[in-house]
């Protein structure tokens, strides 16, 4: 037998420890997913996706959560595009015009702070300056309160993407006379296009399923919303609203819906992958 | 012997990166129309020198440049010239050929494209005309909108060659560009080299000593951040006047 080594067993325990982590990572996808398919498919039915609530649906009667599934994307879409208008700018500035100045570094310090910033944080806040304006919980200031808590999501997610491009694409660029900025908008956007779809995604994901931070600001109604200033329902509320209910065939509606939420993260996900691997076609590595 | 014609002229010129010297005192010329080949062991400060001539010095950390650099006469580190104007004039080719995120067509485009070079119309033309001139069209020309990466790093070589000739410079800076070939790709290179030099102006850094008898019209030998010698390659390579040189010809170091 081979001689006994302390490396070699120290291999090993670790690679018992990494599959222990990969099991319970996995477990617990599975059990989230069990739970909410067995709970929830029963439930879930054509008229669950396709009508808004009756009257006494919270009761148990008819209808479905078209207002929660539209409201819910019309919400993370307009977060995540206001997001994206100014946590792009933001990332390509740290790293084009000022990656190592301390003020960059502050900037960096500043957006993990406000990415480690509970939701409800800012529900709250977004709250007190809707009252502040004299808004009522509208579709507008869900959008905007969830914009402020995807921003440092996806600003830094961007921004890391972008430091790892190599310092030579850049110099190939001003070696042919690029300003910065054509630098960053032609040459560095296309080469990290994939990862920034992948930080949209993660912003978006965080948006849509987050349900602490529309709690006020954007309300809770069984209607579409037809403008930016009325109320808007979202899947996370309508989770949670059904969830609170006596009634058992209601607690099934939420975990349908709960399952409607994450067959649409899924479908974006899949989605964007695909795009992603399109857009990266021409990223040199 | 032609009279040689200054294209680029450095005057005394140092350049440090914080508090060390790379490069002191240099003065010299960079004849027009020739291939200038700048040699010396490693660290002597070749490629510094290099980098000054078309102001990338300015993008590495805590670098500082004293002297002048005068292309036609003009002082391209004077804060009356746009640096994106010099580097417009010099088209470089780095030791790793780095293509730029796109189509072999694009990356060709590029450059005329944002400097707005040429009509929509021309542009096929030119991008054509440019990569028959670095030698890569016959290579490329079923496959123009196919991924740059795609290419082996020979033909990306010669790419990147093509790219910086469309943004129509004056010089060609070389950064030892056939280090990273394999030798048939490295003899492609060369080659165009010796073409261009009819309508550019060429400066090449090489350690290959051999590479530099090849090429070199013009020499520029450099130790420890100094120029010990420059002149006609024939004159520095044969017949050198310093102790340095000599040794340095003869392998010593």
């Amino acid at each position: 037998m081979a001689k006994w080594k302390w490396q070699n067993t120290e291999e090993k325990v670790m690679q018992v420890l990494m599959l222990l982590s990969f099991g319970l990572i996995v477990m617990s996808l599975l059990l989230i997913l069990f739970t909410i398919l067995s709970k929830g498919l029963p439930a879930l039915s054509w008229e669950m996706i396709s009508q808004t609530p009756k009257g006494g649906f919270y009761f148990g009667k008819e209808g479905g959560i078209l207002n929660a599934i539209v409201g819910s994307l019309y919400l993370a879409l307009g977060g995540t595009f206001i997001a994206f208008l100014f946590g792009f700018p933001l990332a390509l500035l740290l790293n084009i015009y000022s990656s190592k100045t301390a003020w960059a570094d502050l900037v960096r310090l500043s957006l993990d702070i406000l990415w480690g910033v509970p939701s409800i944080v800012y529900g709250a806040f977004g709250f007190t300056v809707m009252i502040f304006l004299g808004w009522k919980a509208s579709l507008l200031g869900g959008i905007l309160t969830l914009a402020l808590l995807e921003l440092p999501i996806m600003t830094r997610a961007m921004d890391e993407v972008i430091r790892r491009v190599p310092p030579e694409l850049p110099r190939a660029a001003y070696a042919l006379g690029s300003t910065n900025s054509e630098t960053a908008f032609f040459v560095i956007t296309r080469q990290v296009l994939p990862g920034l779809a992948t930080a949209v995604l993660l912003a978006f994901g965080r948006g849509i399923g987050d349900a602490a931070s529309v709690l006020f600001t954007a309300g809770y109604t069984d209607r579409i919303p037809d403008s930016l200033f009325s109320p808007v329902a979202s899947l996370p509320l309508a989770v949670f609203f059904q969830l609170g209910t006596p009634f058992p065939e209601v607690q099934q509606r939420a975990y349908a819906a709960a399952l409607i939420l994450t067959l649409t993260v899924l479908g974006i996900s899949i989605f964007s992958r695909g795009i992603s691997y399109f857009l990266g076609r021409h990223s040199i590595r | 012997m032609s009279r040689l014609i200054p294209h680029l002229e450095t005057q005394n010129l140092s350049a440090y990166y914080g508090a060390t010297k790379a490069i002191e005192d240099v003065s010299i010329i960079i004849p027009r129309n020739q291939i200038t080949v700048i040699i010396g062991p490693s660290g002597c400060g070749k490629t510094t020198l290099l980098k000054c001539l078309n102001r990338f010095i300015e993008l590495e950390e805590h670098a500082r440049v004293e002297g002048k650099v005068l292309l036609n006469g003009e002082d391209i580190y004077s804060p009356l010239i746009d640096v994106t104007e010099v580097r417009k004039k010099s088209g470089l080719l780095a030791q790793r050929p780095y293509p730029l995120p796109m189509s072999i067509f694009d990356n060709v485009a590029y450059g005329m494209r944002i400097h707005g070079l040429c009509s929509r119309r021309e542009l096929a033309q030119k991008v054509q005309y440019y990569l028959q001139v670095a030698g890569l069209w016959e290579e490329v020309k079923d496959r123009l909108h196919a991924p740059a990466s795609q290419l082996s790093i020979g033909q990306q070589q010669r790419l990147c060659l093509a790219r910086g000739l469309a943004v129509e410079p004056e010089i060609i800076l070389g950064d030892e560009p056939t280090s990273a070939l394999d030798p048939i790709s490295a003899q492609h290179i060369e080659q165009r080299l010796i073409e261009l030099k009819q309508q550019y102006t060429v400066v090449l850094v090489s350690h290959i000593l051999r590479q530099a008898r090849r090429l070199a019209d013009y020499v520029v030998f450099m130790y420890m951040g100094k120029v010990v010698e420059a002149g006609p390659a024939q004159q520095v390579l044969n017949h050198p006047q310093h102790e340095r040189t000599r040794a340095y010809l003869s392998g010593e170091f």
